[in-house]
């Protein structure tokens, strides 16, 4: 049994943030692409201990914030459409959709419920076989595999009343796209652990092959970030001097380089590969899921017709410039004024994963 | 979609919306200086001129919703005893007389009544309260997830007793009577078939007896809090907004048991925002922590307390992380949502 206390040990962590200080002689920008880091950078106030010229950027990683705006409404519509069921996890619950949020419709009688795993959409299909159940399929590499399993699941049981939302997003893409913005940016990535269980550090080869960009996959304790930001540091040291780039694993303890070969092979059962819309990014090529053809019955946007409102996306909300890294939330007029978390204009501040949301909670100090 | 014209279940969490709610739409209407205070109990003079003995007296009240309404550790009828003789104790009260109003629901099994009031009696007895007074409703099926309960509660307060946050001054120790967020996530793993091995109790119980020794230790003690909805990150605000002061607590000195933060850990849950029904939130004069802290582990139920921070001149609660980071600790908005990945 792992005694997580040692990932927090102080004394390490001193010695860590000081080969940071060491490391860094110019302006350093890297970036993670995962919500549970964002939040795990900003709750251990990790931040604060670092040189000012390193900056550490929150990426698209929150699975809600880069749901396109239209996937919401159609959310929503279900919702409110007679004889539906929406199960979801918890987080899509309040992210505001064009004219209302999911929990908005719930408190005026809409049947939506909260499960923790998408195993749970089953159980409540089978409990209302006159109902239809639609499960809300967010998230990354982390959570799809999850799905698909359900689907797999329903399948054999015979459910033939349930059906799933495909809005499943890949990180991969995501990185090369990031990598190729305008006036590079970005000296490394701080690749996210639990997506890398399932897709393995091999994954990031083809990212360092043609962006010569580090990338360093990184685990969620203090001494795990710390860690990655150094291996990641060190490597930007190298680039800089002309050397050439490499995937390392920080997370070794959980994370190999093959990943997770059941896992992508359900994925890979279950669902194609295709493009993606991210909220406020854009399309991005071959970074979503659509249901295989053996599997299309369990597509709920082609088994259930509903009118989806049309878009309105909110005023002054920059999260599509927040998620590139291009703007912090400090930057948004919006932010901790007109947009706070209970009563947010865009996803990034409801999103508990959300860079607005970590900054909102974790990051505002009057010292 | 700023006004929401209902009710939502963020509303009940214990976080800011609950307190809008609270002073918007309920003290703007019954407010009085008494109920304007929102303690844990309203301590009350004035007796005398009644043609009574002077004297003061605390009154609350506390209604329970919990589901299921049996959990490890407890259940819905230990806890309608223990948050009303918490709330009192927490102003330095002698709980005395509770009533009782219990709502149930058309097919309740009869058993499940009985097994709540026993073991609401063996809270009442081990707290040294007597149920005064009560109300018995029976409403339609689905109406109240079984039985709801609601209790009131009278103390004593002995006369040098003072109990008010707006007496902490720069300098003094925050101590917290044992682990925190025992109660919720046991309720959460109890109330969700999450299939993990480990069971975690509530740590329901009432703290009349803990409070005693509290005030012995430390007759000086400025105020007390028990840590429920919005556990202990909100209590601190409430009471660091309430004195006008900054307090820095140290993320290593607050208790956590094992369990809980394990289980809190992988569903994405905050200990330090997961409500207790056993503990106590204890602001004492500089110097005195450990004194109250080694009274308190001598108690059955102070066994892991601990000095967990400060308070100076300034505003908010800040926690100084493992690693020697700091952060704000801010209210909890809303509910707590488990993590997708």
């Amino acid at each position: 049994m792992i005694d997580q206390r040692r990932f927090s040990s102080e004394p390490e962590a001193r010695s860590l943030v000081d080969r940071i200080h060491e490391l860094v002689d110019g302006p350093v920008s890297l970036m993670e692409v995962c919500g549970t880091h964002t939040v795990a950078i900003s709750r251990f106030g990790l931040r604060h201990l670092m040189p000012s010229e390193l900056k550490l950027l929150s990426g698209p990683g929150c699975p809600v914030c880069v749901t396109p705006q239209s996937d919401i409404d159609r959310a929503i519509a279900l919702a409110r459409a007679p004889g539906v069921v929406v199960t979801t996890f918890g987080d899509m619950m309040r992210v505001p959709g064009s004219s209302s949020s999911l929990e908005r419709e719930r408190a005026e009688g809409a049947d939506v419920r909260i499960v923790y795993s998408p195993l749970e959409a089953i159980d409540v299909a089978s409990a209302e076989p006159d109902k239809e159940v639609v499960f809300l399929g967010v998230g990354f590499e982390t959570t799809s595999p999850t799905v698909a399993a359900t689907v797999l699941a329903a399948a054999d049981e015979g459910a033939t009343n349930l059906t799933v939302l495909p809005m499943f997003k890949l990180v991969p893409p995501a990185l090369h796209m990031l990598a190729e913005l305008p006036g590079r940016a970005l000296d490394g990535f701080i690749c996210p652990g639990h997506v890398s269980t399932i897709i393995g550090t091999d994954a990031y080869a083809p990212i360092v092959e043609r962006h010569n960009m580090p990338c360093v996959v990184v685990g969620f304790e203090p001494l795990d970030i710390l860690a990655g930001v150094v291996m990641l540091l060190e490597q930007v040291r190298a680039v800089r001097a002309g050397g050439v780039a490499r995937v390392e694993n920080e997370y070794g303890r959980a994370v190999s380089g093959r990943g997770n070969r059941r896992a992508q092979e359900v994925l890979s059962r279950v669902f194609d590969v295709d493009d993606s819309e991210w909220r406020e990014i854009g399309s991005i090529e071959q970074s979503g899921y659509r249901f295989s053809d053996e599997f299309e019955n369990y597509d709920a946007r082609a088994r259930l017709d509903v009118e989806v409102e049309e878009a309105v996306e909110p005023t002054g909300c920059i999260c599509g410039e927040i998620m590139l890294g291009t703007k912090l939330p400090t930057d948004c007029p919006l932010f901790a004024t007109r947009c706070v978390p209970r009563d947010p204009v865009g996803p990034c501040m409801v999103s508990s994963e959300g860079a607005c949301a970590a900054f909102y909670k974790y990051e505002r100090r009057k010292t | 979609m700023r006004d929401s014209k209902t009710v939502t279940l963020a509303h009940g969490s214990g976080g800011t919306l609950m307190h809008e709610l609270i002073e918007e739409t309920v003290l703007r209407r019954i407010g009085n200086p008494v109920l304007n205070d929102l303690d844990d109990s309203a301590v009350v003079d004035g007796l005398a001129g009644h043609g009574l003995e002077g004297g003061r007296i605390a009154l609350t009240t506390d209604s329970f919703v919990v589901q299921p309404l049996f959990f490890p550790g407890g259940d819905i009828g230990k806890l309608a005893v223990c948050g009303t003789v918490n709330d009192l104790a927490m102003k330095g009260a002698r709980p005395a007389y509770l009533t009782l109003g219990m709502i149930a629901e058309e097919g309740l099994p009869l058993r499940d009544l009985e097994r709540a009031l026993e073991s609401l009696a063996g809270a009442a007895e081990s707290a040294g309260v007597a149920v005064a007074a009560g109300d018995t409703k029976v409403v339609e099926r689905g109406a109240v997830g079984g039985l709801m309960l609601n209790t009131a509660g009278v103390g004593f307060v002995p006369e040098s007793r003072d109990l008010r946050a707006d007496r902490i001054q720069d300098g003094d120790e925050v101590v917290v009577s044992g682990t925190i967020g025992d109660h919720e996530t046991a309720i959460l793993l109890a109330r969700e078939d999450f299939k993990v091995s480990e069971t975690i109790e509530s740590d329901c119980a009432p703290l009349n007896s803990l409070v005693e020794t509290v005030i012995a230790a430390c007759p000086e003690v400025r105020a007390m809090r028990d840590p429920t909805r919005g556990g202990l990150a909100t209590t601190l605000c409430e009471l660091a907004s309430r004195a006008g002061r900054r307090i820095t607590i140290d993320e290593r000195s607050v208790p956590v048991a094992e369990g809980v933060a394990s289980v809190c850990d992988i569903l994405g849950f905050d200990p330090l925002y997961m409500a207790n029904e056993g503990k106590a939130v204890i602001v004492v004069p500089s110097g005195g922590g450990e004194g109250v802290v080694d009274a308190l582990r001598r108690h059955e139920l102070g066994g892991s307390a601990a000095v967990i921070g400060t308070v100076d001149s300034g505003d908010g609660v800040y926690m100084r992380t493992a690693v020697g980071g700091l952060r704000p600790i801010v209210m909890l908005e809303g509910v707590q949502l488990p993590r997708i990945c």
